[in-house]
């Protein structure tokens, strides 16, 4: 008989709690490999698309001779060639993969030009004449609502106190009539809201932002077996990819196979985006019958893909003489772009935003989604939760000043806390962390005393302010779409004992796949150097969700402990019976078996050894998992429910310095205490947590998106977008994981997800800047601060508050003794 | 045939076109995908990597540049390090083990260009500090980890146990095959050789560091048909000090020209520190940002300021001409065709004299500016006298305010004269609004730029600007 693999030496079990990312060798060496760096299939093809420069016009005509004559050239592509649908849209139709007699976009794809370079392909796009009848396009979202103009209808949600609802969060009676269940199931909203004491109104403008991911979107497509087709995608969705190249194609899925080993980057962008990248390449590929790669340059990608929605908000607050709201009506204006994309998801989950962390009384929040003709916008990073939760902190800093009082007294009352922790969308808060972390990062962060260090500071400093802000985060962990709250896994023993795995989520710098590899290493008692991932492919794990709303490990790392477990369970089976040993004192741990005979010896058996036994006496080595969260439900027409398995709760502490003549600023100094319940690797989680903090701090300061009166987008290049760079990031910046606090939901170790939530935290680098520009005015006034706060914003708000400010001149120098 | 040496081993191309960028020639050709293309116009860092020129003898240092903007061929007779070079097998570089250790990559795709940006300064004698960090990192993006693990690393990597390639600490210099006139970049090591080709080749595209040029390659795909490299004559690379000044060469690079600001302009050094990145640094020439004559380069106004002159060689002679009569409309000069600058000519600050510079963007680092204000000035007592304003940002090309340097002149700088002054800004200014700010901020802006002056000379002890 052929022998069994050699069995390596056991190696100890690591102890380390924080391993290293998976690749993070291929990382630095340069050996991890994205899609373009891979070998190329001999006849790989390039190809490179044509983009509307209008926003909205007909397509009169489309003259592509000249481009198929140019060298190099191999194959023109037009919306006539698509066998299948020519329909990309992830949720809801509306995203042509190439233009049919319309545009609704600058930026959007026309044609592609496959050629056999990828020089060649991009030089020979100018080549073709395009001829347009312009329409007058839809730019100002505000005006698109006043007209009608949305892709999706508008949602809202209303809660009157006392609360409607019974405990569980179920409605008591739905029997209102149409109109009432549209305003909620009870009018009276209003009533308490304009009983109030005192109230703020105001509105805002939050920009969107561009993912300027550093890996550029990509897709390579080859023909495969059986006239199918094998896409490497770039893609935090790689089922979408099979199933839209599917139907472009008119194939059944069983055809496509779309693989992610990992992307440069994702954050939002490459959910939904991706697949128009492999649906081209696949078409191509298909009309060729060789491999095709489509990678776009870095302008065509921030012009062809959609970024994180604008908002226009406004709100109106009514509050007591505390500070304490009574009630709040918010209405939320999404800028979609020209189709639904996730626009309903978006806006949904600003909606359910609104309140942040703040109990609001009676309240009511509207949202709409306004079509204007630009790229349509997409999942970012926190997914329209970051936008919605802007107007509740710009409300409560006004709340503050008006009233005279510190803006974290004010926060710190409006908590959610027991009594008062039901959401306008009557989900019930469970785990009151909240109050107790803003108490602790106020306590660590030394606040008191640095406020009234800056206070005093402001008071002596005619130009250079300072400005201090403290601001909570409560993020609700779950898809919306309850049906993507699911994940699968497969898990292979091989019979030298290593293990592969496989699972639903991709790898875009999250740490996922290390996550998994721990859960699986943990299940089965190994060293983690034994459990492997090889890609995500969706011939290996089928149907998954993308890799979004920060659920990839919650739901598989879940997925494969259940794989992990079955495996076990099958493995103590064998080897109880194998070995007559007592079956409750079985272990795997350290790599081996360790268990109680029945006659009370005990008994140690290596991991592979008894891989190899369990192998030869035909017990399956692999098996899968699947996951779905459980609890979670919104009912949509009622807009009640519980959306949110559970929340992850942090706040931060920003110290700003900004210029009061130049309207430049840094951020000094950033304090962070996020809540990630039992932390699955700390090391990777604290990187979630800056980074995420960072990368909000672009999105509310430096990074800027433009678009001149036509509707091109003008900041198209890293030399005009500016994200945040080294220096900008505080070099005292102080981040601390809270601790003792599992979650109270049985979550994978109760652990809590970490993608997004942290990313809402520069929301006290905003209310900094909003802080130090009211120092201006004495902390008594209010200045409106859109975002990007870039220094021009900043510099004209100074200037609004020096205006509006009896008590000064516009001058600014004050007559101090040297 | 193109000749350097990547990772210690001689590599020889047949054949390289002129427009073609290192990071093509590195990645396509040669395969060596481990350096990333993030952006192809030297904006984001992710294709670093590092050249030494074995030439310089001992003291040749490695320097960060984009391969994505480095015509292949100035590649020529070079050490070229990329990523795929530090470890040796399985052992790390320290920068690299000092990445892994502090989890400083997560998406891994800016990694390459961290580590070759940070193995730069790991060979590097200079002690490192928090500014020279920034100094050296701000043309590095990383969308993923908020930079504070790249710090850390940064800051252990001295102190982290790795591995260095042996060849790495050997100036070895070879002898690349020389210069041949036949193909389509020229490499001239003398003048001669340039006026001659510049005879033959009247339309030949000049470059020097080619931060600017190679983006018509990279981003609007254009081929250059001839090109005329300055970066191998000698004569251009020289600063020659006299009594009143220096000429310095037009192939001197910013970070060969840093020491001398340094010592002698302060506020000019640390606009040097803000202009492009210094991977960018490390390649462009004060030259070429005025020969390039954009209205938002970062050093022409700080020239006018100074009152600098240039040496321009047209082929058959040399003529001087002050800086302030060379730009003539948006991105037209002064030059004649076949014409070239050699040198500029930096005036040495007399007695008394003072050079502000204040750069206004919306990021500190690797940005371009929204408003640039350089001026210069004599205090004689409280009074101003020789006074020179100007101004990038605010008009078809860097331009001097006139106007404004009258309403200033044998003046005291108190709150009636920034008014003037300020009136006199929005009289012979029409910013552009753009991307990067509208007109009223410009405008806005540089008149508080002049307060900003009165309170520094006013009243010294309050403070005007962020660190």
């Amino acid at each position: 008989m052929r022998s069994l693999i050699d069995l390596p030496a056991r190696r100890a079990s690591s102890d380390n709690v924080s391993p290293a990312h998976d690749s993070a060798i291929g990382h630095v060496t340069g050996r991890a490999s994205y899609i373009d760096d891979l070998s190329e299939p001999s006849g790989l093809l390039h190809l490179a698309i044509g983009l509307s420069t209008r926003a909205s016009a007909g397509l009169a005509s489309l003259a592509l001779d000249a481009v198929r004559r140019a060298p190099g050239v191999v194959e023109v592509l037009t919306a006539a060639d698509i066998p299948g649908h020519n329909e990309v849209g992830a949720v809801y139709p509306g995203d042509p993969l190439l233009a049919e007699g319309e545009v609704r976009y600058a930026g959007q794809a026309l044609f592609a030009v496959v050629a056999t370079s990828l020089r060649a392909a991009r030089q020979a796009i100018a080549l073709a004449s395009v001829e347009y009848v312009d329409r007058p396009p839809s730019l100002d979202p505000v005006e698109a609502i006043r007209q009608g103009l949305t892709v999706l209808p508008e949602h809202v949600q209303c809660r009157a106190t006392p609360a409607p609802l019974d405990r569980t969060g179920v409605l008591a009676d739905d029997n209102g009539t149409s109109e009432q269940r549209h305003a909620g199931p009870d009018g009276n909203w209003r009533q308490a809201l304009d009983a109030a004491p005192h109230h703020v109104e105001g509105e805002q403008f939050i920009g969107g932002q561009e993912h300027f991911y550093l890996e550029g979107q990509i897709a390579l497509a080859e023909p495969w077996e059986d006239d199918g087709l094998r896409i490497l995608t770039s893609s935090q969705h790689p089922s979408e990819v099979q199933k839209l190249v599917a139907e472009v194609l008119g194939l059944p899925l069983h055809r496509i196979v779309a693989e992610v080993r990992r992307m440069g980057g994702g954050f939002g962008g490459k959910e939904s985006q991706a697949a128009a990248l492999g649906a081209l390449a696949a078409l191509a590929a298909w009309r060729t019958g060789r491999a095709v790669k489509f990678r776009m340059p870095r302008e065509t990608d921030m012009r062809f893909t959609g970024k994180r929605h604008p908002f226009h908000n406004r709100y109106r607050i009514g509050f007591d003489d505390d500070g304490l709201i009574h009630g709040a009506e918010i209405e939320l204006i999404g800028d979609c772009g020209h189709s639904p994309d996730l626009s309903e998801g978006v806006v949904d989950r600003a909606m359910f935003h609104a309140d942040n962390a703040y109990y609001l009384g009676s309240a009511r929040v509207i949202g709409h989604r306004a079509m204007t003709h630009t790229a349509s916008n997409t999942a970012f990073r926190g997914f329209g939760g970051p936008q919605g939760m802007m107007p509740i902190e710009n409300a409560l800093d006004d709340i503050a000043r008006r009233l005279g009082l510190d803006p974290l007294d004010v926060r710190k009352r409006n908590l959610y806390a027991p009594g008062r922790d039901e959401t306008h969308y009557g989900q019930r808060i469970e785990q009151h962390l909240i109050q107790s972390l803003v108490e602790q990062l106020e306590r660590d962060s030394d606040y008191r005393t640095r406020r009234e260090r800056i206070r005093q500071y402001n008071a002596a400093s005619p130009v250079v302010k300072r400005g201090l802000a403290l601001t909570p985060v409560k993020f609700g962990i779950s898809f919306t779409a309850a049906h993507l709250n699911q994940a699968g896994a497969l898990v292979r023993i091989y019979t030298d004992g290593s293990v592969l795995a496989n699972h639903g989520g991709t790898e875009m710098g999250q740490g996922l796949h290390t996550k998994v590899c721990q859960v699986v290493a943990r299940e089965l008692g190994l060293p983690l150097e034994l459990v492997r991932i090889s890609a995500t492919r969706t011939d290996k794990v089928p149907n998954t969700s993308p890799t979004a709303a920060s659920s990839g490990a919650d739901l598989n790392a879940m997925a494969a402990r259940e794989a992990a477990l079955t495996l076990r369970s099958r493995l103590y089976a064998f080897a109880a019976k194998r070995h007559a040993l007592a079956p409750d004192s079985l272990a795997l741990a350290d790599g081996e078996l360790r268990a109680t005979t029945l006659e009370g010896e005990s008994f140690r058996l290596d991991w592979a050894a008894l891989v190899q036994q369990a192998y030869m006496a035909r017990v399956a080595l692999f098996a899968e998992g699947h996951y779905s969260t459980p609890k979670i439900g919104y009912d949509k027409r009622a807009a009640r429910g519980r959306p949110f398995y559970y929340f992850a709760y942090g706040a931060a502490v920003s110290e700003v310095e900004i210029d009061s003549l130049s309207g430049e600023y840094r951020v000094v100094r950033a304090d962070i205490l996020h809540d990630v319940g039992e932390s699955l690797n700390p090391a990777i989680d604290l990187g979630q947590v800056e980074g995420g903090y960072i990368q909000g701090l672009g999105w509310l300061t430096s990074e800027e998106l433009k678009w001149n009166a036509e509707g091109q987008l003008t900041t198209v290049n890293p030399s005009t977008y500016k994200i945040p760079a080294f220096d900008d990031a505080p070099i005292d910046f102080r981040v601390a994981l809270l601790e003792g606090h599992p979650n109270s939901e049985a979550t994978i170790y109760r652990s809590k997800a970490v993608g997004e939530p942290p990313f809402m935290l520069a929301i006290s680098a905003w209310a900094a800047l909003r802080d130090a520009i009211s120092s201006i005015g004495g902390y008594r006034l209010n200045p409106r601060l859109d975002t990007p706060a870039t220094p021009e914003r900043v510099l004209f708000a100074c200037q609004a508050m020096r205006e509006s400010d009896p008590a000064k001149t516009s001058r600014v120098a004050v007559q101090a003794q040297p | 045939m193109l000749q350097f040496r990547l990772n210690g081993e001689i590599v020889e191309i047949a054949e390289v076109a002129p427009h073609e960028s290192a990071l093509v020639l590195l990645r396509e050709t040669l395969k060596r995908c481990g350096t990333k293309e993030g952006c192809a116009s030297g904006d984001c860092g992710a294709c670093t990597v590092a050249l030494r020129d074995p030439g310089r003898g001992p003291d040749a240092r490695f320097e960060s540049v984009n391969a994505c903007i480095l015509p292949a061929w100035q590649l020529e007779g070079l050490d070229v390090i990329t990523v795929e070079g530090l470890a040796k097998g399985e052992a790390l570089h320290p920068v690299q083990r000092a990445m892994v250790d502090h989890h400083a990559s997560q998406c891994g795709f800016c990694t390459p260009g961290f580590v070759m940006s940070l193995f730069t300064l790991y060979h590097d004698p200079e002690p490192l500090d928090d500014h020279r960090l920034a100094v050296a990192l701000g043309g590095n993006l990383c969308r993923c980890t908020g930079y504070r693990p790249i710090r850390a690393a940064a800051l252990a990597m001295r102190e982290t146990a790795g591995v260095v390639p042996d060849w790495i600490d050997q100036v070895r210099p070879f002898a690349a095959e020389a210069c041949n006139d036949a193909r389509a970049f020229h490499r001239p090591t003398t003048l001669a050789e340039l006026d001659a080709l510049l005879k033959r080749h009247p339309d030949a595209r000049l470059v020097a560091g080619g931060t600017d040029l190679m983006l018509e390659s990279t981003i609007r795909l254009a081929d250059f048909p001839q090109v005329i490299d300055l970066t191998r004559i000698d004569a251009l690379k020289t600063i020659e000090e006299h009594d009143g000044g220096w000429w310095v060469g037009a192939g001197v690079t910013y970070t060969q020209l840093a020491p001398l600001l340094e010592r002698h302009y302060p506020a000019f050094a640390r606009l040097l520190d803000r202009l492009g990145s210094q991977q960018v640094r490390n390649r462009g020439t004060l030259a070429g940002n005025v020969a390039n004559a954009s209205p938002i380069g970062d050093t022409p106004p700080v020239l006018l300021a100074l009152d600098a002159r240039l040496r321009i060689s047209g082929g058959d002679g040399v003529r001087e001409m002050a800086l302030n009569d060379f730009f003539l409309d948006y991105r037209r000069t002064a030059l004649a065709p076949g014409e070239y600058i050699q040198a500029i000519w930096l005036p040495r600050l007399g007695d008394g004299e003072q050079l502000k510079v204040w750069k206004l963007s919306k990021r500190r680092d690797d940005d371009i500016s929204a408003v640039l204000m350089a001026i210069r000035l004599r205090l004689d007592d409280s009074y101003l006298r020789d006074v020179r304003v100007a101004f990038g940002g605010m008009a078809a090309t860097p331009k001097r305010a006139l106007e404004t340097e009258a309403e200033l002149e044998d003046r005291p700088l108190d709150e009636a004269a920034v008014a003037a002054a300020r009136a006199a800004i929005a009289r012979e200014f029409t910013p552009l609004s753009d991307a990067r700010a509208s007109s009223d901020y410009r405008l806005t802006a540089a008149g508080n730029l002049l307060e900003r002056l009165r309170l520094q000379l006013a009243e010294p002890h309050v403070a005007t600007e962020i660190h």
